[in-house]
């Protein structure tokens, strides 16, 4: 792997301070509210997501157009698009199964412990426990 | 703006914490992604770091591709962690406030060293294996919330909103037969 830029770590790493705490701000954090949302009793996640990938959208399509390539490796402003295969709907599936059971995703999951929630480490370990069965599978 | 009876009553039925802290997270999500990819050109989603953890103690294939990203989604992951810590030791804790963030009645509140931490009443069983749902079908459905949810919603991707569509039905189907079962919380 070539060498990185000397910001590059530092970057990553405050991307992800602002990313959790966002989580933290939204309640994303908090399964019990993700719940509330599957049982329609606070619609508020949809403005998360809503918010979220806006501006996502937003930075998509500015950044080639105003800054040509990234400002520290120099990549290409790529969209992230994914192929779609049966896989999407079958890990989707199961993916809805988990988080419509437990109120928990990934970045929420992370978040969760640092908002002080000692008990997702069970959900943190399921989630390893998944994805070592999936790839130990298709492998 | 809604200012009629009705509207009002329906706004607080839907969104009976209002919809600020909701917005506001949200776009500090969309932010710590955009950051990222402005000055590396990746859409840094949560849930390959699961993966790519997985190489340092197992060789399966599976595992070995993500091994040039697995540092990097490291410090991401404990970033997100932090940047959970720091919303703890700030607005969860009351120190700082603002109108845009209504706190929350749900779960249990403790204090450590004068910071206010909070736990889910979610059973741990659920947590597991709920989990172990979520492990595999993000990995082989290609995303999760934020990667599905947020960048590739984001990037108007087709397989990431016919994603999303799926796991988010699913997820109310089987929350709303959870609940209906009288399991709580």
């Amino acid at each position: 792997m070539a060498e990185r830029h000397p910001l590059f770590m530092p970057l990553v790493l405050v991307g992800g301070l602002i990313f959790g705490f966002g989580l933290g701000f939204s309640h994303m954090a908090r399964p019990d509210v993700v719940l509330d949302f599957l049982q329609f009793e606070d619609f508020g996640l949809v403005f998360v997501m809503f918010g979220g990938s806006a501006l996502v959208g937003v930075t998509y399509f500015l950044a080639p157009r105003l800054l040509g390539r990234a400002l520290l490796t120099g990549d290409t402003f790529d969209r992230r698009l994914k192929s779609f295969d049966r896989n999407v709907l079958i890990g989707g599936g199961i993916f809805g199964v988990g988080w419509g059971l437990s109120g928990i995703c990934p970045g929420a999951a992370y978040a969760s412990l640092g908002v002080g929630n000692v008990t997702i480490l069970w959900a943190i370990a399921g989630m390893f426990a998944g994805a070592y069965l999936q790839g130990y599978w298709r492998s | 703006m809604v200012t009629d009876p009705l509207s009002l009553q329906l706004a607080a039925d839907l969104f009976p914490n209002g919809i600020s802290r909701y917005a506001v997270g949200g776009l500090l999500v969309g932010l710590g992604v955009a950051v990222i990819y402005l000055g590396t050109g990746i859409s840094a989603g949560a849930s390959t770091f699961l993966e790519s953890t997985l190489s340092y103690v197992s060789e399966k294939s599976r595992f070995q591709r993500y091994v040039s990203s697995r540092d990097w989604r490291i410090v991401f992951t404990l970033g997100i962690v932090l940047g959970a810590a720091i919303f703890a030791a700030t607005f969860q804790s009351g120190v700082v406030s603002s109108s845009l963030y209504q706190p929350g009645t749900t779960g249990q509140l403790y204090e450590v060293g004068g910071v206010t931490l909070w736990t889910t009443d979610v059973q741990p069983w659920r947590l597991l294996v709920g989990g172990v749902f979520v492990g595999i079908g993000t990995r082989v459905g290609k995303g999760c919330t934020s990667g599905h949810g947020v960048c590739g919603v984001g990037s108007a991707s087709k397989t990431s909103i016919i994603g999303v569509l799926t796991f988010l039905a699913v997820a109310i189907v089987t929350a709303q037969l959870v609940a209906a079962l009288g399991v709580s919380p």
